[in-house]
């Protein structure tokens, strides 16, 4: 189980103080899915970082199955069964598919068979990737799909996956909403994903809407959708004819 | 000849995979300004010169061949310059391994300059590995100075893999490589510095026969306060193509100069060149850490990738 307490994140600019996280409190039972969605900037993405240890909370703590892990390092947290797929995955010269794939799942040597299983989860063909390197000869899509092929890999307790659809082409995110469904229905571990595509939000067993650095709204897919949509079309008052109002 | 003990033997086979100081195929193994070991096959006759140190090499024309030659050094203040002449005929494919491994348990410097100088014949291919290494507890510098010239004829290829991954205090390489109609030469340079090491590499390719090509791609790590300055220069003087791309990785205190140049001399020569230098990024970083790995294995992993 995952807990949040009172958690903040504060950022001090010469312009003053930025609040970005503000007091969130959240409990994410065993094996459940949870999307993460809202407008831009609200703070999903330092919320997802701060489980991960990627970023370090001002005030507040996070207890992972009763472990206080708030202090703990990045390191200490993944092998705890904590994993993170980044939204913008990084490349490595030199480094090959098969490279990453076997530092993910902790064995010097990944079997091919296997490293082709988490492969073909993400909708890539072992044959055509696993030599090749993490650099820029890879496309956006195929590095995200790689991030999430590492995350599988991990055979993670607590997945979080940061806009896993973002540069994915249609018939590739077809097959990872399955490998997602999949997961879930195998109750093989908890899911985090930030998303705003419905049909990864049609998977969640519970919504969370992160704005302004709270959790506005929680629910189904059927509560909190049409919120969303009321509160997120158009930002511009004229729009709507109510600028003169 | 002399006897081969086990640092000998050690150094051997990091710098040129030999187990027990053998190899498969010609080999010649020179040893403190001697001549340790040395194998003639029916295609490679390794020679002593006569007027200077060093050996020539000949391969003969469409023979399918491999040849060892290590150097190795392991007495405290030993300075030379050998000079290696390989003769790689029409056609021939050949492997060459060579590598320098300096073992200086002394106060004196130990140096080794090497000049290697091949003519590679019509149509021949010639993959070329030079290594170098070093080691021992002393004082003594550790010094070593490649200098490799290649003349390829028509339609001849080679790949030049040269790599000096720690314990070289400090070196100076020299490359140049000329290449006649339809040659191809590909050189790949990686480079490891750390405490107070110095290495310069100057490198040329002249691509003078029309559809030549050249590539060079170097990628190099500088730590502590180590100091690195590379200068590939490409000159096409006909219809041919060029790349050069260096790669760096600066850490601590070290600096790095990294100074492409590319010429043409010709309408038709289209050339490249690419230079960058960065820090290891931070995002590398972490995903490695999120994987499991601490930062200090993220790091290692990270360059050893690098410098593969």
């Amino acid at each position: 189980m995952l807990e949040l307490q009172h958690l903040s994140y504060t950022v001090n600019a010469p312009e003053g103080a930025t609040e970005i996280l503000k007091d969130v409190s959240l409990t994410i039972p065993d094996n459940k899915l949870v999307v993460l969605t809202g407008p831009n900037g609200g703070g999903k993405t330092t919320l997802a970082r701060a489980v991960m240890g990627l970023v370090t909370p001002t005030a507040g703590r996070i207890l992972w199955n009763g472990q206080d892990i708030t202090a703990l390092s990045i390191t200490e947290r993944a092998k705890l069964g904590i994993s993170y797929g980044f939204q913008q995955p990084p490349r490595f010269k030199g480094i090959r598919v098969k490279d990453l794939l076997g530092i993910a799942s902790g064995k010097r040597l990944l079997s091919k068979g296997e490293a082709c299983n988490y492969l073909t989860q993400v909708g890539l063909c072992a044959k055509d990737y696993l030599d090749r390197e993490v650099d820029t000869s890879l496309s956006g899509g195929e590095v995200k799909r790689i991030e999430i092929a590492t995350i599988l890999a991990r055979k993670p307790s607590l997945m979080i996956l940061d806009e896993p659809e973002a540069g994915i082409d249609l018939w590739s995110f077809a097959r990872l909403t399955e490998t997602f469904g999949e997961i879930r229905a195998r109750e093989a571990c908890t899911m985090i994903i930030i998303s705003h595509q419905e049909r990864i939000i049609s998977l969640a067993d519970e919504i969370l809407v992160v704005d302004r650095g709270t959790i506005s709204r929680r629910g189904s897919m059927l509560e909190v959708l049409p919120d969303i949509a009321k509160s997120t079309q158009g930002g511009c008052p004229a729009v709507y004819g109510e600028e003169k109002k | 000849m002399s006897e081969l003990n086990s640092v000998d033997t050690a150094l051997l086979e990091v710098i040129a995979g030999m187990k027990n100081g053998k190899a498969e195929g010609a080999y010649n193994i020179r040893k403190d300004s001697g001549c340790a070991d040395r194998v003639n096959t029916e295609n490679v006759t390794i020679t002593s010169k006569t007027d200077k140190p060093g050996i020539d090499v000949t391969f003969a024309p469409g023979c399918k061949e491999s040849c060892h030659i290590p150097v190795i050094i392991t007495e405290s203040g030993l300075k030379e310059t050998v000079y290696n002449d390989f003769y790689v005929g029409e056609g021939a494919d050949v492997l060459i391994i060579a590598g320098c491994g300096i073992h200086n348990c002394g106060e004196d410097a130990s140096e080794h300059d090497g000049v290697h100088t091949f003519y590679i014949g019509k149509n021949a291919r010639v993959k070329y590995v030079e290594k170098h290494y070093g080691e021992g507890d002393g004082n003594g510098e550790r010094v070593m100075n490649p200098a490799t010239v290649a003349h390829l004829e028509e339609g001849a290829v080679m790949q030049m893999d040269a790599s000096q991954i720690g314990g070289i205090d400090s070196t100076h390489r020299e490359t140049r490589v000329i290449c006649g109609k339809g040659a191809e030469v590909v050189i790949t340079e990686r480079l490891l510095t750390h405490g107070k090491q110095r290495a310069d590499s100057d490198m040329s390719i002249i691509l003078n026969g029309e559809d030549s090509k050249g590539r060079v791609i170097s990628r190099s790590v500088a730590q502590d306060d180590s100091v690195q300055i590379f200068r590939p220069v490409v000159e096409g003087n006909a219809k041919c193509f060029g790349h050069v791309q260096c790669d760096s990785i600066i850490m601590g205190k070290a600096k790095i100069s990294s100074v492409p140049a590319i010429t043409a001399n010709d309408l038709d020569a289209q050339l490249i060149h690419e230079a960058a230098i960065g820090r290891i990024a931070g995002d590398q970083l972490l995903k490695l850490e999120t994987l499991g790995l601490t930062p200090e294995e993220a790091e290692d992993r990270i360059l050893k990738g690098f410098l593969a």
